[in-house]
């Protein structure tokens, strides 16, 4: 129980960062990348565009805090959505550890990714 | 020799049941749920983008395969939604900024006009940013 205390401003503050990465970025990576470009509205960039553009260390730190950041403000949220919305209280300890862990596990598997696109 | 046993007096908790679907009576409270699945979207974007990454990383045809996954009907459907959402929580995210961040400037407390309109400024920059990036340059 203290140490969930201890660790809740933390879980604040990652979800907080996330809300602001998620809010500056995604919109437009999402109208270009799941809607104009599948739909033909604009042309998508080049194999070879698209990865110099992605293998800058700019790029990479910032994909990075966005997906890392991201996703421990779902954990968060999602939790509270689940807590309040459906009111199923019961399960709170199977849903923190699964909201937090996917978190996690998407983290190392983000750090993954950019570290062979960086090195490749 | 028995001892008796106690039953320690507690009243009834007044507790009223809440409806599971609570957040319908009302279109704030609505709004609100709504603010709070927009985590999903959240979530699903960011592994929709790591398995563009991760496309990428393993060369041209498996970018091009990308591609053409996202052009299916149910993909394009869950991204259309999820544009919708995120583009709603970054819309209340940068309208709440101002409650979450109290700055004082020269003595005095900067309106709230004043931050939220450099958070969505700022909004358009890192868009204007990602566009030029990925289509411009």
């Amino acid at each position: 129980m203290v140490v969930k205390r201890q660790l809740e401003p933390l879980l604040w503050l990652l979800f907080s960062a996330g809300g602001v990465f998620a809010a500056l970025l995604m919109p437009s990576l999402l109208l270009l990348f799941g809607l104009a470009f599948p739909l033909g509205v604009l042309a998508p960039p080049s194999y070879e565009h698209l990865r110099a553009v992605l293998s800058h260390p700019f790029t990479l730190l910032v994909l990075f805090f966005l997906c890392t950041l991201s996703l421990f403000h779902w954990a968060h949220r999602f939790r509270y959505t689940l807590y309040d919305g459906l009111q199923i209280k019961h399960l709170n300890e199977v849903i923190t550890v699964l909201c937090y862990g996917g978190a996690i596990i998407g983290s190392v598997a983000a750090a993954y990714l950019m570290l062979r696109l960086g090195m490749a | 020799m028995d001892t008796p046993t106690y039953t320690e007096y507690h009243p009834r908790w007044l507790r009223r049941r809440v409806s599971t679907y609570w957040w319908m009576q009302r279109g704030s409270y609505f709004a609100f749920i709504l603010r709070e699945v927009s985590s999903l979207s959240v979530a699903w974007f960011v592994v929709y983008l790591l398995m563009l990454v991760r496309a990428v990383t393993q060369g041209q045809a498996s970018y091009l395969a990308f591609l053409e996954w996202s052009r299916q009907p149910l993909i394009l459907s869950i991204n259309i939604v999820s544009l919708g959402l995120v583009v709603f929580h970054a819309i209340t995210w940068f309208k709440l900024a101002p409650q979450a961040m109290v700055v004082h400037f020269g003595g005095r407390r900067v309106p709230g006009s004043v931050i939220a309109g450099s958070n969505y400024g700022a909004w358009i920059v890192a868009s204007v940013v990602v566009i030029w990036l990925l289509v411009g340059a």
